[in-house]
């Protein structure tokens, strides 16, 4: 087996054998479970009149309270991507764990492959496992599925893997607290200055605008967030919203257009750059 | 970089010149220049500091060298296929606690790369040849120190290494450890393989290896085999009466080695024995008990960087 699967498969041993998997299973089928009493609950609640919501405004309602618990599966995998992945290389480092390994005929290349292989392989089946279950209990509870359910599962996925690649970055040079705390501050910093750009689209200010056009650039995980709730909405909303003009965009659970194609090719080279950049460093460095 | 000198007749286990390496401007080590030759047992020795560490990490090529060149069985240092054909027990012995010991091992195989088919044997015989058959199933997590440090060294065993550097490995080990690690360097040397020990314990040293180097602020203070090290005779002598400015005036005799009672000379003929005594008692001194001895490397060593200190 080539030594970027083994380092690969060590990864994912790793997290299920510390029970990080077995945590996150358990958790996620306890929200799953709660949240589809919640949503079947929208649709037998009454109004004043005692009559039930009509269908229309379940499907509106199920669609913006399905964006904030998916916000907080996304908040969950960033979280837990930042945290796994700023220990990934540094505690190996200060541990001694890496030094017989890397006496073998392994290059750190595969090394730091590898790990980010093992952890965007839970990554992405957490996404994807969790938005299966979430939506198919939502269906469940209500009949509403969101739109776009593929595209919510690449954002969300994406997102988490672009806090993993900014972690296991810094953890090549940094402590893991150091590398966990700073991905954690950098993905909320993205989310404020995302909407900081946002206010400067309602505010037509060019200036202001550019703070998220920017903090988009360094750290994609806004707009990523931005294209998973695009995904999510119905056309009643997208109108809705689209007809608000401008100020509709300065809204963080939000989006009026999918993230342009020219941002996603950015994403691209970004996770690109990220893991060039996480291996130069790792190899530079002593050990 | 070149073939190391000396390629045509044979290539050693190790081969450095001038290798150095600097942490900022700290000197960690000064032009080491040294051969190992195949199946050699080599223990290179230092007080903390001395640079010992640096120069296993600089070999292996976990660090860049500042300058100089260095060869490992006749490929420069950082080839990966070298690697293949070496073991090694760092220093900092820390391995997967969530894995088995089998399962450790069976990661190094993988790693080496060995056959798969010879993973079952190769494991077999490095758990058993550290004693740790009875635990190979248990998880890394529940073993001491002691036994980790027996795990790491299987790990440097596996895949039969040409060359092995062992870095510190009796440091977490009980005397009975001490000697199974002392039998396991005999069974590499005899079955060929090259080992480069960095001790700390000089009897340790001085049972196992056939040659010796003593580095000391990061350059080879001294090297040979043990007979070259270990040539001049110690004398030891209980004395009373003597003051510190009549200890010095003994100087001539040797370096001493003041332990109270006792007065340590090294590198001190046997022949100069009475020569010594007679100007202790010229001295006022008075002469108890007067025991010519082999050197030991501990003397020598101690005798080494007091040269090493006066010298700088």
């Amino acid at each position: 087996m080539p030594p970027v699967i083994v380092i690969a498969r060590l990864t994912v041993q790793e997290t299920s054998r510390r029970r990080l998997i077995l945590a996150l299973v358990v958790l996620t089928l306890i929200v799953v479970g709660f949240s589809a009493w919640g949503f079947r609950k929208i649709t037998t609640v009454t109004t004043g009149n005692g009559a039930t919501l009509p269908p229309e405004q379940v499907a509106l309602i199920t669609s913006q309270l399905l964006i904030v618990v998916t916000f907080m599966y996304s908040g969950v995998l960033a979280l837990s991507a930042a945290v796994v992945a700023g220990p990934l290389i540094s505690s190996e480092v200060e541990s001694g764990l890496l030094l017989s390994m890397l006496a073998r005929p392994i290059r750190r290349s595969e090394v730091v492959i590898g790990k980010w292989l093992g952890l965007g392989v839970l990554v992405a089946i957490y996404a994807a496992g969790s938005a299966f279950l979430e939506i198919a209990a939502v269906d469940w509870a209500t009949g509403y599925v969101p739109p776009h359910p593929i595209l919510l599962v690449l954002y969300v996925g994406a997102e988490g893997l672009a806090l993993l690649s900014l972690g296991l970055l810094l953890s090549t040079r940094l402590s893991g607290i150091t590398g966990g705390v700073i991905a954690l501050v950098a993905w909320l910093m993205g989310w404020i200055a995302g909407v900081v750009g946002d206010v400067g689209t309602g505010l037509q200010n060019q200036a202001v605008e550019n703070v998220g056009v920017v903090s988009h650039m360094l750290l994609p995980t806004d707009l990523l967030w931005r294209g998973a709730i695009y995904a999510m909405e119905p056309d009643a909303v997208l109108a809705t919203l689209r007809s608000a003009g401008t100020f509709a965009r300065a809204n963080p659970f939000a989006a009026v257009d999918p993230p342009p194609l020219p941002f996603l090719a950015w994403v691209v080279v970004w996770f690109t750059l990220m893991l060039l950049l996480s291996i130069w460093s790792f190899r530079t460095r002593e050990i | 970089m070149a073939a190391p000198p000396g390629a045509a007749a044979g290539f050693p286990a190790i081969q450095t010149v001038n290798l150095s390496k600097r942490f900022g401007h700290t000197v960690a080590l000064a032009g080491l220049s040294m051969t190992v030759p195949r199946g050699e047992v080599f223990g290179f020795l230092g007080p903390n500091g001395a640079g010992k560490t640096t120069s296993v990490k600089l070999l292996l090529g976990l660090l860049r060298p500042t300058s100089g060149e260095a060869w490992l069985l006749g490929r420069p240092i950082g080839d990966l296929q070298t690697r293949r054909r070496i073991g090694y027990l760092p220093e900092l012995f820390r391995y997967q606690g969530w894995l088995s010991a089998h399962e450790v091992l069976a990661l190094h195989c993988e790693l080496a790369p060995l056959p798969r088919a010879s993973w079952k044997d190769e494991i077999t015989s490095a758990l058993e040849t550290v004693g740790l058959t009875e635990r190979a199933n248990d998880r890394v997590s529940t073993f001491s120190k002691g036994m980790q440090q027996r795990l790491g060294l299987a790990a440097a065993l596996v895949g039969e290494p040409e060359l092995v550097f062992l870095d510190e490995p009796t440091s977490a080990l009980d005397p009975v450890g001490r000697h199974d690690v002392r039998e396991i360097i005999r069974g590499l040397a005899s079955r060929g393989t090259a080992v480069f020990l960095n001790s700390h314990l000089l009897s340790e040293v001085e049972q196992v290896c056939d040659r010796v180097a003593v580095v000391d602020h990061g350059r080879v203070i001294a090297s040979g085999t043990m007979d070259e090290l270990l040539s001049g005779t110690a004398v030891k002598v209980r004395v009373s009466g003597l003051g510190d400015a009549d200890i010095a005036k003994l100087g001539s005799f040797g370096t001493i080695d003041d332990e109270g009672a006792h007065l340590t000379f090294t590198n001190l003929k046997p022949d100069r024995v009475p020569e010594l005594v007679a100007a202790i008692v010229a001295l006022g001194g008075q002469v108890y008990e007067v025991t010519p001895r082999h050197q030991t490397l501990e003397d020598r060593f101690l005798q080494l960087l007091e040269e090493e200190e006066e010298e700088s």
